[in-house]
Order: structure tokens, then C-alpha cells, then sequence
């Protein structure tokens, strides 16, 4: 399932080739093939953080490629902004809506390219009967007076839509368009695509969905780690197949561990339900049961957002249980505050660095410090030991492979992968009990991620128990003693690392349930 | 110059004395629109600089500005813009002249009588701006600016009503009761430079200490460089606005002292107007350290000490007022100009130093 050959290379709509963007120490892109047949939804599928959103911010001019050549309708271009990418007839439907609440739908549709007369004056009329075609051709039935606080999340969208084409687009790419919709909005979705490409578009639609991308899709690209690993069609593939793509197959084998698992439970967690974030909503974890022991990594496989990140915010006392338990190392937690959970021996590597992980304009040292204040090796009562500290941050440095000049420099110098390296010694100083590591090494180059693993493994014989979120099923398998994994915000199957096969866990992370240990 | 912290501190100093400087230029070709010799009126101004009198006006100027800077940055520091300085300080300016006017106790215990009510009423002012944050999500610049109204027609009423003394002297201004001597804060030089110049001094000692050096300190700071870190390792982000809403209350409180305890000893309607919004522009301009606030006061202390002798060559002392407004947006243009040089600079230098230290993978 490579590239197909006989796809018409003359009659292509967009023709990546090669296409390498490097960022200092992640995985960007690394020699992308894409080719889109003119008046098809061609489907880009792939892990977060695979490199998806990095190419489309190449197709649409957001930043330009270190090597690598872009072709728009048989014509070589080279975009040096959007702008560019919009004259060439390309339009970008982002995740997040950019429009203005307070201004009708013809505004917003209009913004920034108002049809003006020689005296300067906005042709409103002009405006309105254009737009009123394009939703005639879309099928779309609102009033374009209406004012866009009143739309709800779906119709939204169609005015972004509306807003690319207005623009001239015929190329439209759309950044994760389901992700904010209800299942009864994707079918409206994919009605109005239909009719797009049947009007002569083109719809470049990302996705880690794989159901609706085999019901709807004419093509689908795979992109895995930065790179495209598959061009096929939904009629070639099945769900397990395409998961299995997306993945990855080549499994390393569970690392044989010299050492066991000990018998005292560090972690455990006891009929665990949360609240969804909208009343009434439903719950978003439902009867989790899990328990980590000493000396385990039990790893929790899933598709991001499928209550992982409310079960460690859970866990850390950051948000309120509606039932159930959880304790560490035998205390229960329920009335402590996240400081005393800290404090008992829990260790957090968040999910996204920069927004949980690390204050970036300071520098490395006062990072190594954030969440250790009450350590007293750092500190002097209650002040702070900037020696020590810096002492403390160079071992960090040292024993982590940190590549910097200094503990001075700020967290922003540093390269993503060393970033993390930076995050993960810190949660691991203080010699934690239980650590929740969630993506340990997301984004980060392979040299990093081998350094962060080892240093799991370590810490893991040392008697350290540790929950590992994450997507990625080489860390999961070469890791976990044991793997369960999320949807829905459930406990879907438990699963043995040695036994586990790609399939299997591509079948589970997409919503097939599973009864006992396979 | 290889310790970058200490670069760091040279870029940033470099950019707010880049800062003046162009607005000194700018204020140059409006003296030259309006006919006036800059130069002259250069020389005039900072000619003074020499002249101990002019200097020690200068500290004594500087005294409300380095305390109101220094509640401004506290809040900067959380990331919370406090603008009702202004608003906290009349409070506690109304407050103070009322309580220490009714108690009778010895000089050094009345004095610091007076500081505490002061500190408190501030406080529980700003509290009220961190309250509405922290209970209902309001922000903070909305609420503390509303408040200023608030404060002014609050206490121009309560003072109207309840606590304007008769006049004994026969002037036309109208005081609250006069403070007891026992509650006067000694000047250091004779009607020239108050003894609160001290206290500002080691409010701006404890500011320093308190934010750098303190395990708080580091959780403020933290907490306002990046709420979601502190959040996930156990820091109350709500806890923390609203201490620093109160600590920055607390200090809005000082700032009218030097002017009700040093000077006039009972509270007016004019007392130490303008002094809390002018600390925001000193704590812009010395972003937010107490050795910038310190210079930056004194500058601003300077200019207003020595605004009047441009009357003499026939130049309206109130280019000062301008200059000082074009230094703070210059101030600001400029910081964000040389952060993004600067950052980018870092940035490169730290890519520079591992391609010569690392090892191939």
C-alpha cells in the first residue's frame, strides 16, 4: 500500500514532494509525499503530533520547507505567506473558528476582502448576492444578516467554509473539522463536501477519526512520525489496517526485564467517576479501576481525549471526583490537596510541556525548582537556596543528557527534545513513588526519547511505579507490564504487552470493547 | 561578559535608557515646533542636577512613586495589572487621617498605628478587585479602574459628610482634624526630604527580597509566568491572585504617607493626587525591579522637582508631563522590540554553543 503509480501525475491538485521541515530536535517533516487528485476529499490520517498540521501550514504558506517541492494544479509554487497560498487558490478552515461574534455572517464572511466601490464604500448588496450563491451551491439555509453569536458550532463551521470560498478557493483544507461536531454536524459536513467537490473543489481533510475518514474519503495519505508511510483508498483498507498504518507495525519486543514486579500497590485507583465538563453531559471517566504497583509501568493506550488527561488531573487532585477512590501507597487521597499528593511521593510529567510543564522565559534552574519548593535540600526556610538549586538543576542536566550551555539560559533556548529531558529529570529528582508520565516523549527526536525510556526503566527497577499515557505503541509495548486502554472515557481492555499485536490495539483505541485479558 | 543573567540585566537596562532617550528627542522637536530652544531648555532642566536642594526634592518626590511602583509591579509580577493604585491610596489616605487623628498614643507606636491602618484599608480596597476575580472571573483592569471612581466619590463623600474639621486657621481649604504631632513622620532634612524616603527604601528591600528570594516569591512569579505549570505541581492560582491583590493594597496604602504623616497631617481632597497612576509608569519604565523602580523614581522625582525652572526661560513646565508620558509609551515599543531581539539572540547563541559541544547522534 505505497504510493500509487497510476494516479495521473498532470491532472494532480496539489503535489508534495519530498517535503522536509526540520525544528531543532522534533520530529517536523521528513521527505513528505502527497498527492491530491483534483475533485476528491483526500484524507491525511496520523497520530497528534505526527507532522500533519506542520505540512498543512507548508501547503498553505505558513512557513516554507527546508527541502522539497510544492505543486499546485501542475504549476511549481513557492508560497512566502497565506496570501500567496490564497491567490494560488488555496483556503484553510482552522480547528479553532476565527470569527468575530458580534458581526453578522456577510461581515465576517467578507472581512478583510470587502467588495468596495471608487469612493471606498463596502458594497453590502454586492457582498450579500454572492454569498447567498455560494449557499445556494452549499446547500446552506441560514439568513446572511444573522448575527454569528447566534450560530451554533456546526453552522460556524459552514460560515468558515463559506469565508475560504468567498476567497476564491478551490483547493479547501480543513484542520481536524470534527473534532468540535456532534456525529449529527460531521453528517452535515460531509453532505456540504460532497457537494463542494461535485462543484469542482478540492478538500484536504485531517483527521485521526478513522471511521468517518473510510466512510467519506476518496484517498487517504498516512502520516506517521513525520513522514508519509501509505497513499491508499477506503475500498483497500479496513479500520484495523488503516490503525495499523497509523501506528505502526514494526513492534519491538517487551523488553525482557531482569527485574519484578514488587507486591505493595502504589497506585490505586477504585471505581472512579468524573464529571463531564458540561452539565448534564455525560460522565467523563467512568468506573476506572486501576492499580500500579511498585517496581510497574502499567501503560494506558488510547486516542488522545479519551479521558486520559481527566484521569491524571483526577489522580492529582486537580479537579473533583464524583466517586470512587484513589490512593497512593495505601493513604487515600480524597481530602488532600495536590501539594500534599506531591508531597506523599506523586510525579507528573504533563501532557503538553509548554503549557504544563515549564515556565519558558526563566531560566533552567528556576524550572528544575517549579513544584519543589518545599524540598529542603533547595531551600533555607523560607527562602529559597539559589546554590543549591543550581547545583541541584546541573545534576539534572548531567545525569539527563540536557544539551545547554548552561543552567542559566532560559527554557525557551532549549529544543524540544531537550526541553522535555529537562521536565522529566525534574519529576524524577525527587525520587518519586509514583509517577504519571504522560507522553513522556511526544515530539521529542530519537536520541532523546531512547535517553528518556532508559531513564524509566531505571527508575522502574529502582521500585517506581509508573502510569504511561500514551498513543504510541512502541513505548507502550517495549515498556508496560501491562497495557489497558481508553475510550470514551472507560476502561475498554486489558492487555498483555507480550501478547499484544498492533491490530489488536489499533481495534481496542478505536471503540471495540473487550472483556478480559487477551 | 559570559554570565548571562548579568547580560541579560545590561540589555534590559540598555532599553529603557534607549527609551528616555528617544522620548527626550521626541520632546526636542515639539520644544522646536512650539519655538523653543531644546537645548536651553535641556540645559535648564538637568542643569539643576548638582544643586543638593533640587536633589533632595527629588528623593522626596520619588518617595510615593518608589511605593506606588512597587504595588504596580507586585501585581505585574502574578501577571495582574493593578491600576487602582490611586483608588486604594485615597481609601487609606481618608482612613489613616480619621484613625490616627482619633488615637492617642506615642510618637513612634502612633506612627506605625498610622502605617498599619493605612496598609490594611488599602488591602482590603484591592481586595475587593481580587474578590471579583477570584468569585466571578471579573478582571482585574476592569474592576480596579471602576473602583478608582468608586474610591474618589466614596471618600469625597465620607469626608464631606462625617469628617471635615473647622477650619482654624481661616483658610479656605477644608482638612479632616489634624493628626496629633506624636503621629508626624520626622522629615530628614528640614521641609526638604521626609523620613518616609526610609520606608519606601525598604519597602523597595522587602519587594526584592520577598519576590526573588522567597520560596512565595517563587510561586508568584511562577504562577504568573505560567499558570498551568503551577497549577499542576499544587499552586492555588486563585490563592495567589488574591494575595498579591492584597500585598499590592497593602503598599497602595503607603504611597499617600509621605504626603498625610510627613507634610500635611490631615487628609485634603487634593492630598498626593496622581501619585498611584504615576506609579505605573515608573514601574513600566523600571520593569518592575526595585533597582530599575528605585532610578526610574528618581527620574520622575527629578523632572517634577525641576519642571519649574523652565518657567524662568519662558517654557511651560508641563513639557515634563509630556515627557514623562511619551517615556513610558516609548517604554513600552521599545521593550517588546529589544525582548524579541534579544529572545531571538538567546536563542541563537544556545543553538551556536551545542553545535560546538555536541556530539553527532
Amino acid at each position: 500500500m505505497t504510493e500509487q503509480s497510476h494516479l495521473g501525475q498532470s491532472h494532480l491538485a496539489v503535489e508534495l514532494h519530498g517535503i522536509t521541515k526540520r525544528f531543532p530536535g522534533v520530529i517536523a517533516n521528513h521527505d513528505i509525499e502527497l498527492l491530491v487528485r483534483p475533485e476528491t476529499i483526500h484524507a491525511i490520517v496520523g497520530e497528534n503530533g505526527a507532522g500533519k498540521s506542520t505540512l498543512m501550514k507548508t501547503l498553505y504558506g505558513m512557513h516554507q520547507p527546508d527541502e522539497g517541492t510544492i505543486t499546485v494544479n501542475g504549476t511549481l509554487v513557492q508560497f512566502k505567506t497565506p496570501t500567496d497560498a490564497i491567490a494560488a487558490g488555496i483556503g484553510m478552515v482552522h480547528q479553532h473558528f476565527m470569527l468575530a461574534d458580534n458581526l453578522t455572517i456577510t461581515e465576517n464572511i467578507i472581512l478583510g476582502a470587502e467588495p468596495v466601490d471608487h469612493r471606498g464604500r463596502i458594497n453590502f448588496k454586492e457582498a450579500r448576492d454572492r454569498i447567498e450563491a455560494l449557499m445556494t451551491s452549499l446547500g446552506a439555509t441560514f439568513n446572511p444578516d444573522t448575527n454569528v453569536s447566534e450560530l451554533g458550532v456546526g453552522q460556524r463551521q459552514r460560515v468558515e467554509i463559506l469565508k475560504v470560498l468567498y476567497r476564491g478557493a478551490k483547493i479547501l483544507i480543513l484542520d481536524e473539522p470534527t473534532a468540535v461536531l456532534v456525529p449529527q454536524e460531521v453528517e452535515e459536513l460531509f453532505t456540504t463536501l460532497k457537494r463542494l467537490v461535485a462543484d469542482g473543489a478540492t478538500v484536504i481533510f485531517i483527521s485521526h477519526k478513522l471511521d468517518e475518514v473510510l466512510a467519506y474519503c476518496d484517498e487517504i495519505t498516512v502520516i506517521r512520525q513525520g513522514t508519509s508511510v501509505a497513499h491508499t483508498e477506503p475500498s483497500q483498507v479496513t479500520r484495523r489496517s488503516l490503525a495499523e498504518l497509523m501506528v505502526g507495525s514494526d513492534l519491538p519486543d517487551p523488553s525482557g526485564r531482569e527485574t519484578k514486579v514488587g507486591d505493595d500497590v502504589r497506585l490505586q485507583v477504585t471505581g472512579l467517576n468524573l464529571a463531564g465538563d458540561i452539565a448534564g453531559a455525560k460522565l467523563a471517566l467512568e468506573d476506572i479501576n486501576v492499580a500500579v504497583h511498585a517496581g510497574e509501568i502499567v501503560g494506558i493506550a488510547g486516542v488522545e481525549g479519551n479521558g486520559q488527561f481527566e484521569l491524571c488531573e483526577s489522580i492529582l487532585g486537580l479537579r473533583t471526583i464524583l466517586s470512587g477512590s484513589i490512593s497512593v501507597c495505601g493513604q487515600e487521597l480524597s481530602h488532600t490537596e495536590t501539594r500534599e499528593r506531591i508531597n506523599m511521593g506523586l510525579s507528573y510529567i504533563p501532557f503538553d510541556r509548554h503549557r504544563e510543564g515549564l515556565l519558558l522565559d526563566a531560566p533552567l534552574w528556576e524550572n528544575t525548582f517549579l513544584g519543589r519548593e518545599e524540598n529542603a535540600g533547595l531551600t533555607n526556610g523560607p527562602f529559597i537556596s539559589r546554590n543549591k538549586i543550581e547545583a541541584d538543576c546541573r545534576t539534572i542536566i548531567d545525569r539527563f543528557g540536557v544539551l545547554t550551555p548552561s543552567e542559566q539560559v532560559p527554557a525557551f533556548a532549549l529544543s524540544g527534545g531537550n526541553q522535555q529531558k529537562l521536565v522529566v529529570g525534574r519529576e524524577m529528582a525527587g525520587h518519586p513513588k509514583v509517577l504519571l508520565a504522560a507522553h513522556p516523549t511526544r515530539g521529542v527526536d530519537v536520541g532523546a526519547q531512547a535517553a528518556i525510556w532508559d531513564e524509566l526503566r531505571h527508575a522502574r527497577d529502582n521500585g517506581l511505579g509508573v502510569l504511561l499515557i500514551s498513543a504510541d505503541l512502541e513505548e507502550l509495548i517495549g515498556l508496560s507490564d501491562r497495557i489497558l486502554v481508553m475510550f470514551d472515557g472507560r476502561v475498554t481492555a486489558h492487555l498483555n504487552p507480550a501478547t499484544a499485536t498492533p491490530e489488536m490495539l489499533g481495534t481496542y483505541m478505536t471503540g471495540e470493547e473487550q472483556g478480559v485479558d487477551g | 561578559m559570559k554570565n548571562p543573567r548579568l547580560q541579560r540585566m545590561l540589555v534590559t537596562s540598555a532599553s529603557s535608557l534607549l527609551a528616555v532617550f528617544v522620548a527626550l528627542c521626541i520632546c526636542a522637536v515639539i520644544l522646536l515646533i512650539t519655538g523653543k530652544d531644546p537645548i536651553e531648555a535641556y540645559r535648564t532642566l538637568f542643569g539643576a542636577a548638582g544643586e543638593t536642594k533640587v536633589l533632595q526634592g527629588a528623593l522626596n518626590r520619588a518617595t510615593p512613586l518608589m511605593i506606588s511602583a512597587a504595588a504596580v509591579a507586585i501585581g505585574f509580577k502574578m501577571n495582574l495589572f493593578n491600576i487602582g493604585v490611586e483608588g486604594q491610596m485615597r481609601v487609606a489616605l481618608l482612613a489613616t487621617a480619621v484613625a490616627g487623628a482619633a488615637v492617642d498614643l506615642p510618637a513612634p507606636l502612633h506612627i506605625l498605628f498610622c502605617l498599619v491602618v493605612a496598609m490594611a484599608s488599602g488591602a482590603i480596597w484591592a481586595g475587593i478587585a481580587g474578590w471579583l476575580k477570584v468569585k466571578r472571573g471579573v478582571n482585574e483592569v476592569i474592576s480596579t479602574i471602576m473602583l478608582n471612581f468608586v474610591a474618589l466619590s466614596l471618600v469625597a463623600w465620607a469626608f464631606d459628610s462625617f469628617f471635615r474639621a473647622e477650619s482654624t486657621t481661616g483658610s479656605l481649604l477644608v482638612k479632616t482634624k489634624e493628626l496629633p504631632t506624636s503621629a508626624w513622620f520626622p522629615d530628614i532634612v528640614e521641609r526638604r526630604l521626609n523620613g518616609m524616603f526610609f520606608v519606601a527604601i525598604l519597602v523597595l528591600v522587602l519587594f526584592y527580597v520577598l519576590v526573588w528570594k522567597t520560596k512565595f516569591g517563587f510561586q508568584l512569579r511562577a504562577s504568573g509566568a505560567n499558570a498551568g505549570a503551577s497549577r499542576v505541581t499544587g499552586v492555588n492560582p486563585k490563592r495567589m491572585v488574591m494575595i498579591s491583590m492584597l500585598l499590592s493594597g497593602a503598599l497602595a496604602g503607603l504611597v499617600g504617607m509621605r504626603a498625610l504623616l510627613g507634610d500635611v497631617h490631615a487628609y485634603q481632597n487634593n492630598l498626593a493626587e496622581q501619585q498611584g497612576f504615576n506609579g505605573i509608569a515608573v514601574a513600566l519604565l523600571g520593569r518592575n525591579h526595585p533597582l530599575g523602580i528605585f532610578i526610574s523614581a528618581l527620574l520622575f522625582g527629578y523632572l517634577g522637582e525641576a519642571s519649574g525652572r523652565l518657567q524662568l526661560i519662558d517654557i511651560p513646565k508641563e513639557i515634563t508631563t509630556i515627557m514623562t508620558g511619551i517615556i513610558v509609551l516609548a517604554v513600552v515599543i521599545i521593550n517588546e522590540a529589544v525582548k524579541r531581539w534579544d529572545d531571538r539572540r538567546i536563542q541563537h547563541k544556545a543553538a551556536l554553543a551545542l553545535e560546538s559541544a555536541a556530539v553527532p547522534a
